[in-house]
Order: C-alpha cells, then structure tokens, then sequence
C-alpha cells in the first residue's frame, strides 16, 4: 500500500493545476493523479506536413474518435453536441482555442435578475483576486477597458488584427455593435519563460511554440518546484470511504495496469463535468448507494454544454485564415438578457480568423459548395484564404434532465463503466441560436460575405462540460456548498466545472481557475477545522 | 506504421478514378489531379486508420458500379458516384476526406496557391498589427455592463 498523503487530486487539468499550486505553500503532502502522460511539444501536429490531417486523427477534439491509450470513450449518442476533451498533465488546456472571457457579474445571480435557474452563493467579486492571480500565472493578453466585460489588466498586448480583425471591425461599427479585442492567454509577449506568439496558427490542437498557456506549462512546473507529487498514467476508478463516511483515498490503476490504493486526508476532485460525476457514481458503495456525494440525486444532473451556433461565409479581401490563433475579437452585444428577443439570457460571440487549406477543402465539400471535377479548382481559390466566421457561445440553463450517467455497456480500457451523456437541447436555447444566426448573418453580409454556411450546434462542440455537481448552500439542491466541499463527505472537494450553478454565455476556463484557487484559498483559511 | 496493404489493386485503381474524378488536373492552375503518383503515393503510405473505412467506402462504389470503378464505361461514372455521395455516409465521406487532405499538402498544389509547402512550425508567419483607431467608435458607445444591483 502506498504511504498517505495529505491532499490527494484526481486530475491535472485546468482546475487541478490551480489547486495544486496553490496549496502547495501549505508544505503538506500533496499528489495529483493524472491518466494521462506529459505531452511533448516536439511532437505536435504543427511541427508537421501532416498538421491539418492529424486533427481528425490521434489530435481529433474527440476523444472517441482519437482513442489514445490516456483517453476514455463517452457514449455521447444521445446528444446533438459531441463531449470533446483532452487527457494529459494539462488536460484540455493543451487543446482550447485560449479565449479567455470571465463570467460577468450578473451570471452569478441569474434567478434574482432574470427568475431563473438559481443564484450562485458566491458572487463574482468573491473571485476578482482570483481571476486577477489566474491571469497572472496564465500570462493573458488583451486590452484593458471594455465596456461590456469585467475589467481585467492583460500584461501583455493584444493580438494582432491581422486581415480578418478589420473586417469584422468595420462590420460591427457600420451596424453599431460592440467588439472589442479578446483575452486570451495566448502570450503576445515573451512571458515567464514562454515564447511569444508566432502565429503557427493551428493553436486548439496544442502549441509547439509554447505560446498559449497550458497548465503543463504555467501552473505544474511552480506546483512541483513547490513540493506537489504529479503521477501520470494513473487512472482513478472510484473513492473509496471509511466507517465515518469520509473519504479514505482512492484506488487506481497505474502506468503498469496495476491496482494500487492510495489513502488520503483530503480528496480533491478535478475531472471535468463528466469526468467529475462519472468517477462519484462509479464510487457508489453500501455507505453511498447512489454514489459518493449523491444524496440530493443531482449528481451528473444539470449537465450545462454551450450550444455553439456558428456561422461563416467567404469575403473578397484575403482573410488571415490559418496564420494566426483563430479567435482575436469578441462582442457582447447580445450578452444580457432582453425578453423582446424571445429568449432569457443571452450570448457572447467570438470571431473566427479562417482555416487551413485542408479543413476548408474537407469541410466544404461536405457542405457541397466545393464541388468534384474541372470547376474544384477555380471554386476552391475563391473559398480558401477568404473565411471569416462568427460563432456564438449560447448560455444554457440547467436541466436536470441533461445529465451524465455510467454507461451499462460500456467500458474503458481498465475496465471502468464510462459515462453516458443524455441530452437535449432546450427551447430556450433553439431560439437565443436562431438569434445569435440571425445576427451573424447581418455581420457577415454587412461584412461583404457571400456563399454563407451554418453549423448550429457545431456538433463536435462539447468543449464546456458544466453544472453536474452544482455548488449551493442546501445539501437538498446540491453537491458541494458555497467553497466546493461536499455536503456528504466533509474532506471531499470539487474544483472543475461541475460546480457551475448556471454557465454564462463564455468560454468558461477562467472562471474554472478562479473557483478552484478560490476553492484552494478557503480550505487554507479553514485548516484547523476543515472538516467541521 | 503506415499500411500499404491496406488496401487490394483493383481497390487501389478505383481510389485513383474516383480521386481523379474529385480533383481533376488542371493545366490552367498549374496542378496536378488527385490520381497523381506522388499523391496517390501519400495516401496509400498514411491511410493508418481509415484504411478500413476507406475499403468498406471502395467496394460499395465497386458494388455500385457492378465491376470496378475503373473499368466502368467514364460516361457512365457520374450516376455511380452521384449515388455513391448521396448514400455512402461515413466511409465515403472518410476517402473524401483523406483525397482532400493528402492533395491540399503537395508542394506543387500549395504553390499553386501561394502557400509555402512547410510545417507551421518553427517559422510561424507575419501578422499586421491593424488599425486599433477602428475600437474609436466602440470606445465613444455609451455601453455598461449589466449591474447586478
């Protein structure tokens, strides 16, 4: 049997990272257990001919279509938005387009302003120096001053327009629209022993330039110079519980296929909204028949994607298309809630700069406005190197019928259940994403755009996996309370994007970190009673 | 290791008909077609996993067409491959893919179309910093966020 430790976290990713970091100042024992293995940037797809090729190979968003040894499969059949993610020290932070908007202030209290849903119990000036400190280590880019998000102080620049900036630009101005350049956390400067941007282009499948932050890259290295133990190819298949019902540790597999036990004070989930409650279900037992933390039966409920609606078209002028990172500008025109429109809440979009000549190749064909024989190549001219995109990150609201369940069938490569989404897209949604088309559209035309095109959802869009583990202040209504600790099993924490009581309208990244720092900050200050 | 044996001859010629058929040559841009050697030679060397689904696509078309592709009278061939589009799902929609992305990685294809023939990586390219005075209007807008209370 392996020694106990003090805090034990499943899960190197965003969140786990963070809290690892953070509580590494404590000087107690801490480890994380991560699935997968640390990544070399050496290998890539930018560093190849094959760059475009492989994203729909062993570098596809999906895991099941990727099928490393480090992923696990997701029956996501029955649910029009396909889960994508990444396993390794990490996590999707190696594979995320870097687009950094918080969650505004009003997304915390979504019942109090718009009757909704439910209000968070924190509020978002509890996280300010936590988003503040998360950027810092992340190193984000941007430009200070938008009137329509948090105010945030970028250290470094924002990226470059480049060709497509100005015509989004010029669009959103000649309709009156907001814009503004992104936060992202790809460095436009040399940054803390990052390299700056050079523009490679294909950032969401990982960067070999070591531009964009990832957690492997910002938060790990600091975590183990500070005394953190990261053990990689190790997969968790359940918690385990003593006769007191706290958490005892864990059992997994490790790089060898070996089962091993590793007792714990304190267990700290960090897996994702679908990693999260497929390990708590998988960790049912006789003390915890519907699974660990479960006693409101919301576990795995409330499963929160943002049904992204995109739309694109194809201008005249040259667009940046696969020569820079491919979100620089946002707006949040449509943020805020507005009942003329037909729908609550709203939605933020983010500009598309294009794409590579492979993907514009593969994916109007498939659209068929690319066609076979002797006009491909004269149809194909005017199509690559002129995309401009517009998608929206449409907020959905929980429902407890959207949920991740454990598969009865299915298995990964351990042998452990593997999670089952259901879910569908609500009404409420439909209509804010006939909105968010309809208004893309006015873009694009005002734009000059021609021979436009829609994804709505963008079905491999899975990349925000929130809201299944939901925090509050009654154990009746939720999982964890206000500072991520179970209701149930008092040295047990959540730190991922499960704890999302609603999901805004942005990218959610950000928003994961400064919970998990916060969720870090408050386990520091309760030390002496933390399992009061 | 890539699998050259993935696929038989007779599949092999009909992945060149089809290929040919998808992307022509073109003498006035310049470009090969799709059942160039070298080409062809890339997608046979890096067919990997969708070699099975690009088989599975390859003996549907040969069903379709009742012989092989390749032995098919050219006149009748759009019929089969208009058929062929229409109901060949994921394996047909794979060995479109792996034409297309083998084909939009030649040199001479990327010349054709300005584009240097390279890895993104280490030289990365050039971007214009842009005219920042276009954020002007933003800026002058009487935007707030939604205050909480």
């Amino acid at each position: 049997m392996n020694d106990p430790v003090d805090v034990l976290i499943i899960g190197a990713g965003a969140s786990g990272a963070a809290v690892a970091w953070s509580l590494a100042e404590t000087k107690m024992h801490i480890l994380c257990l991560e699935q997968g293995d640390w990544m070399k940037p050496a290998d890539y797809p930018s560093t190849g001919r094959d760059w475009e090729a492989r994203f729909y190979g062993e570098w596809s968003t999906s895991p099941n279509i990727r099928g490393r040894p480090e992923d696990y499969p997701i029956n996501d059949d029955n649910s029009p938005i396909k889960v994508v993610n990444f396993n390794a020290v990490g996590g999707s932070t190696v594979m995320y387009t870097a687009h950094w908007p918080r969650l505004h202030p009003s997304d915390f209290r979504v019942k109090t302003l718009d009757g909704v849903a439910d209000d968070w119990p924190i509020d978002y000036d509890t996280l300010v120096p936590f988003f503040e400190e998360n950027d810092r280590i992340m190193g984000t880019s941007g430009l200070s001053g938008d009137p329509l998000s948090p105010l945030t102080h970028p250290p470094m620049p924002p990226q470059p327009l480049g060709l497509s900036g100005p015509l989004v630009a010029k669009a959103m101005n000649k309709l009156g629209w907001h814009w503004w350049p992104s936060d992202t956390t790809v460095a436009t400067a040399d940054y803390e022993g990052r390299a700056r941007c050079i523009n490679l282009g294909h950032c969401t499948p990982a960067c070999a330039q070591g531009a964009k932050a990832s957690t492997d890259i910002t938060y790990w290295p600091h975590a183990i110079r500070a005394g953190v133990e990261l053990r990689t190819h190790c997969r968790v298949r359940e918690i385990t519980t003593d006769e007191n019902g706290m958490a005892s540790g864990v059992v997994y597999y490790d790089k060898d296929g070996v089962e091993q036990f590793q007792p714990a004070h304190v267990v700290i989930i960090a897996c994702n909204g679908v990693g999260t409650p497929r390990l708590l279900l998988n960790s049912a037992s006789g003390r915890f028949p519907n699974g660990l933390a479960n006693s409101s039966g919301l576990v795995g409920k409330n499963l929160m994607f943002h049904p992204y609606a995109q739309i694109y078209g194809y201008v005249a002028e040259p667009t940046d298309s696969n020569r820079a990172p491919p979100t620089c500008l946002w707006s949040k025109e449509f943020y805020d809630t507005d009942l003329t429109r037909g729908f609550v809440r709203g939605y933020g979009i983010q500009f598309v700069r294009g794409a590579g000549p492979v993907f514009e190749a593969v994916v109007s064909e498939q659209k068929g406005i690319l066609p076979w024989g002797a006009d491909h190549h004269r149809i194909f001219r005017k199509l690559n190197g002129h995309r401009l995109g517009v998608s929206a990150i449409c907020e959905d609201l929980p429902e407890e019928h959207n949920r991740v369940t454990l598969d009865p069938v299915l298995k990964d490569s351990h042998g452990i259940p593997a999670p089952r989404i259901d879910y569908t897209i609500s009404e409420n949604s439909r209509k804010m994403m006939e909105h968010a088309l309809a208004r893309g559209r006015e873009i694009l035309e005002t734009a000059g755009a021609t021979d436009i095109c829609v994804n709505s959802p963008i079905p491999w869009g899975g990349w925000h996996l929130l809201g299944t583990a939901r925090m509050g202040t009654d154990p009746e209504s939720s999982v964890v309370n206000e500072w991520g600790r179970s209701h149930d099993v008092k040295n047990l924490f959540i730190v991922d994007g499960s704890v999302f009581v609603t999901s805004g309208g942005v990218n959610p990244t950000s928003t994961i970190q400064a919970i998990a720092l916060y969720v870090a900050d408050q386990m520091k200050q309760r030390l002496a009673n933390l399992f009061d | 290791m890539p699998d050259q044996t993935a696929l038989t001859p007779r599949q092999c010629r009909d992945l060149r008909t089809i290929a040919a058929m998808i992307i022509p040559a073109s003498e006035e841009y310049r470009v090969p077609g799709a059942d160039d050697p070298a080409i062809q030679a890339d997608i046979l060397a890096t067919l990997g996993r969708d070699a099975k689904l690009v088989a599975t696509a390859l003996d549907h078309l040969a069903r379709l067409a009742g012989m092989p592709l390749a032995d098919l009278d050219p006149a009748a061939r759009d019929g089969v491959i208009m058929t062929f589009r229409a109901e060949g799902g994921a394996p047909a929609a794979t060995l479109v893919r792996v034409v297309l992305q083998c084909y939009y990685r030649d040199d001479r294809v990327l010349r054709s179309l300005g584009l240097e023939p390279r890895a993104p990586f280490p030289k990365g390219h050039v971007l214009e910093d842009g005219d920042w005075s276009l954020l002007d209007p933003v800026k002058a807008r009487a935007h707030a966020m939604r205050q909480v209370s």
